[in-house]
């Protein structure tokens, strides 16, 4: 815990100048795409967030296996602030894909397969907090992983049922590479590793503001009770 | 000579969120044994008697019944225990006859019908085998309740406040039949108010206090007014909750 | 062998306490059929309604009246207090469930029955001829949806908001059962070959298979405390 709490400080810094670097490669480094124009850009945000709001979804899938498996609070821990934290890229992802498709495809919302899965995914998450507060505390933890594991598993399913009904998404990455110049590639992955520091950032805090919350509950206990 | 514990349970701990019910709880008994487990409201009474009939799992520590462990060989377990507590477990709907069937079927019990007429009489049902549940008052259900655990015959008895609803005769039926119980050589818990049925029909009493046991006696060895003393002392003010007569 | 027995045990016990009570399909029928009149009213007359729609009207009734069965099967118990007697019998927890579950599954097959023979007067359509390849859609996709159904009526079943946890748990997870269903139906409702929803129907039997093996391994922690 020591290890973490010193390291952790640095790791916080770094992210913030990572995302500092982030900022300036999308308005300053990245060129202006051509058909597009500048709204473009916004892509350098949808596709790293996109990213981690499935790879939260991921590790509040193992977090939940392991719990079940070893009942340790930790991982009931790690489950829930990956969906805190996960749920929040997930709105960005849906938001900028919006603000993006209106001038591009001129609506705001199509139903393709990613769209929609991402949508069902964001339901998910909302449906996995509001579980967490209305159940009884000492099923609340067994319970949630169980979602956790369905909600996961659910989602290539949902993928593969909708994208067998349609699909209009533009493919950018394709099976040959990137359809994108050189300078847009490096930006990505400039973007890229700086959005997964954010995360990892943001779900480290929070999984510390948790575990210091439980501390302060179990003392508080033990001082009401004088045992 | 200590005959192998037949119930055992060590430094079982039980939380609900923050709050502990239960707080590194020992008990050993032996086969045969039969404890009368007393405390206040809020004391952990049922808590503890459901955690050692496995419907709740320890949060910490060990419980082995019969040499089961409760956090593994649960069906194992239930087949030998029988918990008489504040729910009945029947269906409304359903009669008494098709309650003991359906419970009959659960337990696998052998000559189901022939036992359920067994059970009937026993706890003095005959008449209203084929009522709906939904229409027999508080004590009758009680006394399907009764019948539904001990159905299968289990050697392990659960009794959580088992008196409640029964009236005079039937709650002098129901201490012939817990008599009948140690009889058998069956181990008993029961959790009770009363101080006097508890220190009569039971070898061994405790007194749980906040989730902690603060007396653990055999009853043999202590006076009734003694015991009554000792409660008071470690309970408090509580002490009127408990039924002397 | 006693597996089976006592299976069996707890599926006649719910199906004589609801013969006798007839609440859930009472409500479900009933339910059912307010959702294919209101659909008429949103949608106009039945004779401007195309193939695609009066699928999804179906499967919507379904769906809808299914969830008003199945939060009540745990439930029920939970509220009775006869849950933690179940618990208490020598008998897995998934047995429990499966139990649980073909009581489920029975009782909306019938609403089903009920529901379409309803629909096919209310809305004209001819349904007799794609009796069989409907009758295999329906059961794959009841399949699915009753078991995520039942699973999270025993999660919610402690819960606060009951009745509303259920829908919100269940609408994101059912969603692939939902679409392959109504897709499937309304390509049969096409008169087109079954052979043209053998990708849907896969995705169904996927569906219940990988549900069905996560409720076995799962379960147990549900009914846990």
């Amino acid at each position: 815990m020591k290890y973490a709490q010193t390291l952790l400080i640095p790791f916080q810094l770094l992210t913030f100048v990572m995302m500092l670097l982030a900022l300036y490669t999308i308005f300053i480094y990245a060129p202006v795409e051509k058909t597009m124009g500048v709204i473009q850009k916004i892509f350098y945000i949808h596709v790293p967030t996109a990213f981690l709001a499935y790879m939260a979804f991921f590790i509040t899938f193992i977090a939940s296996i392991l719990y079940l498996y070893r009942k340790d609070s930790i991982w009931d821990t790690v489950a829930h602030c990956a969906v805190e934290t996960g749920v929040i890229f997930c709105t960005i992802v849906l938001i900028t894909g919006s603000i993006w498709a209106k001038p591009i495809w001129n609506v705001w919302w199509t139903w393709d397969p990613r769209l929609t899965t991402t949508l069902i995914l964001w339901f998910t998450y909302v449906a996995y907090l509001m579980l967490g507060r209305v159940v009884k505390e000492n099923q609340r933890a067994n319970l949630a992983a169980v979602f956790g594991i369905i909600g996961f598993i659910n989602v290539p399913i949902t993928f593969f049922s909708i994208r067998l009904w349609r699909t209009i998404h533009p493919v950018v990455i394709t099976g040959s590479g990137f359809n994108m110049s050189w300078p847009m590639k490096f930006s990505l992955i400039i973007t890229l590793i700086a959005f997964c520091f954010l995360f990892f950032s943001m779900l480290i805090s929070k999984i510390r503001l948790e575990r210091l919350k439980k501390c302060v509950e179990e003392i508080k206990e033990i001082m009401e009770t004088g045992i | 000579m200590n005959p192998e514990p037949y119930i055992e349970a060590r430094g079982l701990v039980k939380k609900f969120g923050y709050k502990t019910a239960l707080r590194n709880v020992d008990i050993i008994l032996a086969e045969g044994d039969s404890l009368a487990l007393f405390g206040p409201n809020g004391a952990g009474k049922s808590t503890l008697i459901q955690v050692l009939c496995s419907l709740l799992q320890p949060t910490s520590g060990s419980v082995r019944i019969a040499g089961f462990d409760v956090r593994g060989d649960r069906e194992a377990l239930h087949q030998i225990v029988g918990l008489i507590g504040h729910q009945t477990f029947l269906y409304p709907h359903l009669t008494a006859h098709e309650n003991l069937k359906f419970f009959g079927a659960m337990y696998g019990v052998a000559r189901l019908s022939a036992r359920i007429s067994e059970v009937l009489d026993l706890v003095g049902l005959g008449d209203h085998r084929n009522d709906a549940v939904k229409n027999f008052s508080r004590g009758m259900q009680q006394r399907l309740s009764i019948g539904r655990a001990i159905i299968h015959n289990p050697m392990i008895m659960f009794l959580d406040e088992p008196f409640t609803g029964l009236d005079q005769q039937g709650r002098e039926d129901f201490i012939k039949l817990i008599l009948h119980f140690r009889e058998q050589g069956k181990t008993v818990i029961m959790a009770s108010h009363h101080l006097h049925l508890g220190l009569e029909l039971c070898n061994r009493a405790a007194i749980l206090k906040s989730g902690k046991i603060v007396y653990l006696q055999d009853t043999a060895r202590i006076s009734k007014n003694d015991f009554k003393q000792i409660y008071s002392q470690q309970v408090g003010e509580n002490a009127l909750q408990l039924k002397v007569a | 062998m006693k597996f089976t027995h006592k299976l069996g045990a707890i599926i006649w016990k719910d199906f004589i306490s609801e013969i006798r009570t007839k609440e859930m399909i009472l409500s479900m029928c009933l339910f059912s059929f307010l959702v294919l009149v209101i659909f008429n009213f949103a949608f106009g007359s039945s004779a401007n309604l195309d193939r695609k729609m009066i699928a999804g009207i179906l499967w919507v009734a379904f769906v809808f009246s299914g969830l008003t069965g199945f939060g009540r099967s745990f439930s029920m118990e939970r509220d009775l207090g006869t849950l933690q007697g179940l618990i208490l019998c020598p008998i897995s927890p998934w047995t429990i469930f499966l139990a649980k579950l073909i009581g489920v599954f029975l009782f909306t097959t019938v609403m089903e029955i009920i529901t379409l023979f309803i629909f096919t007067i209310l809305y004209n359509a001819t349904v007799l001829p794609f009796i069989v390849p409907l009758g295999l859609i329906a059961f794959l996709g009841t399949m699915g949806f009753t078991a995520i159904g039942t699973l999270f009526s025993a999660i919610s079943a402690t819960a606060r908001a009951r009745n509303v946890i259920l829908p919100i748990l269940f609408f994101p997870i059912s969603v692939p059962v939902i679409v392959a269903s109504v897709k499937a139906t309304e390509i049969i409702l096409n008169g087109k070959s079954l052979q043209m929803v053998f990708p849907w129907l896969k995705i169904l039997v996927a569906f219940d298979l990988i549900f069905l093996l996560v409720s076995y391994l799962t379960f147990e922690y549900i009914l846990e405390e």
